[in-house]
């Protein structure tokens, strides 16, 4: 029977390894099922994070071969005859063998403040599709953090406590872009959002399993609604004049 | 002795999908301490894969719907043996949740007017489901947490839970153990709400995520609680078939709501045949039964299944309507589905029946425990309609949410929870590591998820069932040789050996109930008994621990007041 030759990382925070793992391959396969061979067959204490196979979850990212993905949705058969590397995401500490600490992401989230409307009580919101698609687009985010993982600010310069994350520019970008939402988040992105930091390099769009355009609608808009409102010479003077309240501010 | 954590709450949840998170905002906002246990991380719970939509009888594109066509709907897809009470409030407190969903932040397809867009789905009277293209569940699972995250709840992820406890005949907390540590934590609270799901898991095919294998409902038969109809396990129809990694993953009853259509190998649309009415968008069971009958009499697919053809929707639409399907196909069956036909057949879904509780507040029959969402039972009867689950978790899921606590602030009592119980659960959750024993206990859930795909599946029979059980009560002994190795630190193996336990005591409960009831109605197909019995209409089946052992006895399905029942006439 044709095999897959897996290279896996076993250890914890104290240290680890590359163990080598023989699984036989079937049609179709992906990286996920043959982290479940090896637990049932091999190492049933190999660690790993994963929910619905089914790539809707987010839980199973790693990185394979060097590239962050999601195990359920990377096929074997996409490596003939290399041997396949999977490793866990570099960027958040690691727990043990594929699995990481990713706290810091909830614990970022906390800090958004909520969708927030004036609508009158018990009426139905009246919108239209054109003006929720552009929100429903950064709906679609299943949270595998691969964007956090490889965003080169939290990645190479341990950025966390200066800048959010593509993660969270795309939550941001979803309740200021949501229709009826009425806060302002420019504070927020600008202070200690950190939004100045990413330099657009497009890493996180590039790798997003769900297919987001995190930097071009996203973190684009977002970055020019930040300068429209504090460095535009033209509105920080009216602003000085008359400050504005049409829109709550929130930091 | 082992140390523990402690961490106490006024009410503490067990679940964090839809139901659990919708229950903890309940408690929240009364006032009470909640403490929220997430088998998972925080919003990663089965209800993300819920992909088709949420019913609720709005009105919004067919004003002639209302609650009580919902209502109607709903027990007769369920073939009359759910609990009317609870029927009734689904449907009319249903619309309220959704309108509540999209003042959270929800953002839903809409109609060309802006209102919330609904589509048809099998078996509802009306265009009824709301829906975001086919991501429902994720849209619903991430408004809720947002929420939660705001309402002060503490969240504890990735902790497992392993037993309840009580204080006498009362509900005093709970005791598990975090995964990332393998230490333990004990939960004293005045009121536990279950929300911890299915158990899909004990079968080969399923449509689940690794987390539904019965722990709440196992949880709380092992406190004495009442297990309902747990006989009713939904098998939807499509599932994907090939490749073999993939098998059982859901293909959304979307596909059909959008005008897909089931086709035998011989290009007939067979469902016209079956169901000349309701066609393609027949009960589930229906559906299921038909392509599993195409499959027995040789017209099935090249890899035992049906074809469902989207292809007449046009690329744009399907596109739009259904990107995680056409993703889906493309990326793991490297099928096109806007030009070729996927292949689908029947998968394991959906838990109809579960925990025993009042209609009106989720309370199971132990003191202080509560239930909602697919753990519980009664809503669904014998035959779950799509979209039902997910109103299901916010409706119940709020209503227990609020009666925990109720019950919890006007209990006078503090309760105390017995030491020596908690030392007896350390030694029994510990007895993997330190005993002798040469069993897997990924390879005992294999050998348990073939059992119950043969005999305890689609079509069952009197004699299979008989033998399904000597097979479950052969792996239960097997399973207390279990023997694990490595740390406690985040050990897959060991978490195996609790959930496999839960899924024995739930496949037990299976297949003793559907040797009960010898008849067939709805998902319960008994080849030996292949018709509606009317006295067996009248029955619930109930599972209940006594005295150490499993028994089975029946209760009568309560009677429909005049009014309700007119509806049918």
């Amino acid at each position: 029977m044709e095999e897959a030759i897996l290279r896996v990382f076993r250890g914890d925070s104290n240290g680890g390894e590359e163990r080598i793992y023989r699984v036989p391959l079937k049609p179709g396969m992906v990286v996920l099922d043959a982290i479940h061979y090896i637990q049932a067959h091999y190492d049933a204490d190999l660690a790993v994070r994963w929910n619905c196979k089914a790539a809707r979850c987010g839980s199973c990212s790693a990185e394979v071969n060097g590239r962050p993905r999601l195990m359920c949705k990377t096929r074997l058969d996409e490596f003939r005859g290399t041997d396949v590397r999977v490793y866990p995401l570099k960027t958040f500490p690691l727990i043990k063998d594929l699995v990481t600490d990713v706290s810091w992401n909830y614990q970022v989230a906390r800090q958004i403040p909520p969708f927030t409307h004036k609508e009158p009580e018990g009426k139905p919101f009246i919108v239209h599709q054109v003006d929720v698609e552009r929100a429903q687009e950064f709906h679609k985010c299943i949270e595998c953090f691969l964007c956090q993982n490889v965003c080169h600010v939290l990645r190479d310069h341990e950025g966390q406590s200066a800048y959010f994350g593509p993660r969270s520019m795309v939550k941001i970008a979803s309740l200021e872009m949501h229709p009826k939402d009425v806060l302002d988040r420019t504070g927020l992105l600008r202070e200690k959002g950190g939004i100045a930091y990413c330099n657009i390099t497009k890493c996180c769009e590039d790798l997003c399993p769900e297919e987001i355009h995190i930097t071009d609608n996203a973190i684009i808009p977002l970055k020019e609604r930040v300068a429209d409102k504090y460095y535009d010479p033209l509105r920080a003077l009216l602003r000085s004049l008359a400050p504005s309240r049409r829109r709550e501010e929130s930091t | 002795m082992e140390q523990y954590e402690i961490f106490e709450h006024d009410v503490l949840v067990i679940g964090a999908g839809g139901a659990g998170l919708r229950a903890a905002i309940a408690a929240a906002e009364a006032g009470l301490t909640v403490g929220l246990v997430c088998k998972s991380l925080l919003g990663k719970a089965h209800t993300v894969m819920a992909e088709g939509g949420i019913a609720a009888a709005l009105g919004g594109v067919d004003p002639q719907d209302n609650w009580q066509v919902h209502f109607a709907d709903t027990m007769r897809g369920g073939q009359f043996i759910n609990d009317w009470r609870m029927a009734e409030i689904h449907a009319k407190e249903a619309p309220e949740r959704v309108l509540e969903l999209e003042r959270w932040g929800a953002l839903f397809d809409r109609t060309p007017e802006g209102k919330i867009l609904q589509r048809p789905f099998g078996a509802h009277t009306y265009r009824r489901l709301s829906h975001v293209g086919d991501r429902t569940g994720l849209e619903m699972i991430r408004t809720l947490q947002d929420r939660a995250i705001q309402a002060g709840i503490d969240v504890y992820p990735e902790v497992t839970t392993t037993a309840l406890l009580k204080d006498g005949a009362r509900i005093a907390g709970a005791f598990g153990y975090r995964r990332e540590t393998g230490r333990f934590i004990l939960f004293p609270a005045k009121a536990v709400i279950l929300a911890t799901g299915g158990w899909g898991r004990i079968w080969q095919v399923t449509s689940n995520s690794w987390e539904s294998t019965g722990d709440g409902a196992a949880m709380a038969y092992e406190v004495g609680a009442d297990l309902r109809d747990v006989e009713m396990m939904q098998v939807h129809p499509t599932g994907m078939v090939w490749p073999p990694g993939v098998r059982g993953l859901l293909v959304t009853e979307a596909v059909r709501g959008e005008g897909g259509v089931l086709r035998n190998s011989q290009g007939e649309r067979f469902m016209l045949r079956y169901d000349p009415q309701k066609k393609d968008l027949s009960s589930r069971d229906v559906v299921a039964r038909a392509i599993n009958q195409e499959v027995l009499e040789g017209r099935g697919s090249p890899h035992g299944g049906a074809f469902l053809d989207v292809t007449p929707l046009g690329a744009d639409r399907i596109r739009q309507k259904l990107p995680n399907m056409y993703d889906q196909y493309l990326k793991l069956a490297d099928i096109d589905i806007t030009k070729v036909p996927m292949e689908v057949a029947p998968t394991v879904h959906y838990a109809m029946g579960g925990l025993r509780v009042e209609p009106e507040s989720g309370a199971t029959t132990v003191p202080g425990l509560y239930a909602a969402g697919e753990v519980a039972s009664g809503l669904h009867g014998a035959n779950r309609l799509g979209g039902n689950s997910l109103s299901d978790l916010v409706v119940f899921g709020k209503r227990a949410g609020e009666c925990a606590a109720t019950y919890s602030r006007d209990l006078p009592a503090t309760l105390q929870v017995p030491r020596d119980v908690v030392e007896a659960e350390i030694v029994r959750v510990l007895a993997p590591f330190e005993r002798d024993g040469n069993e897997n206990p990924f390879l005992l859930h294999e050998e348990l998820q073939a059992t119950m795909q043969e005999r305890a599946s689609i079509i069952r029979t009197g004699e299979g069932l008989q033998k399904a059980l000597e097979k479950i009560l052969e792996l239960k002994e097997r399973s207390r040789r279990t023997r694990i190795t490595g740390s406690r630190m985040y050990n897959p193996g060991w978490h195996m050996t609790i959930d496999l336990d839960c899924m024995l005591t739930l496949s037990e409960a299976v297949v003793r109930a559907a040797i009960a009831r010898r008849e067939s109605r709805g998902a319960h197909y008994r080849l030996d008994h292949p018709n509606k019995d009317p006295e067996f209409g009248k029955l619930n089946i109930i599972a209940r621990k006594s005295r150490g052992e499993m028994t089975i006895t029946t209760v009568p399905v309560p009677p429909m007041p005049e009014e309700l029942a007119r509806l049918f006439t």
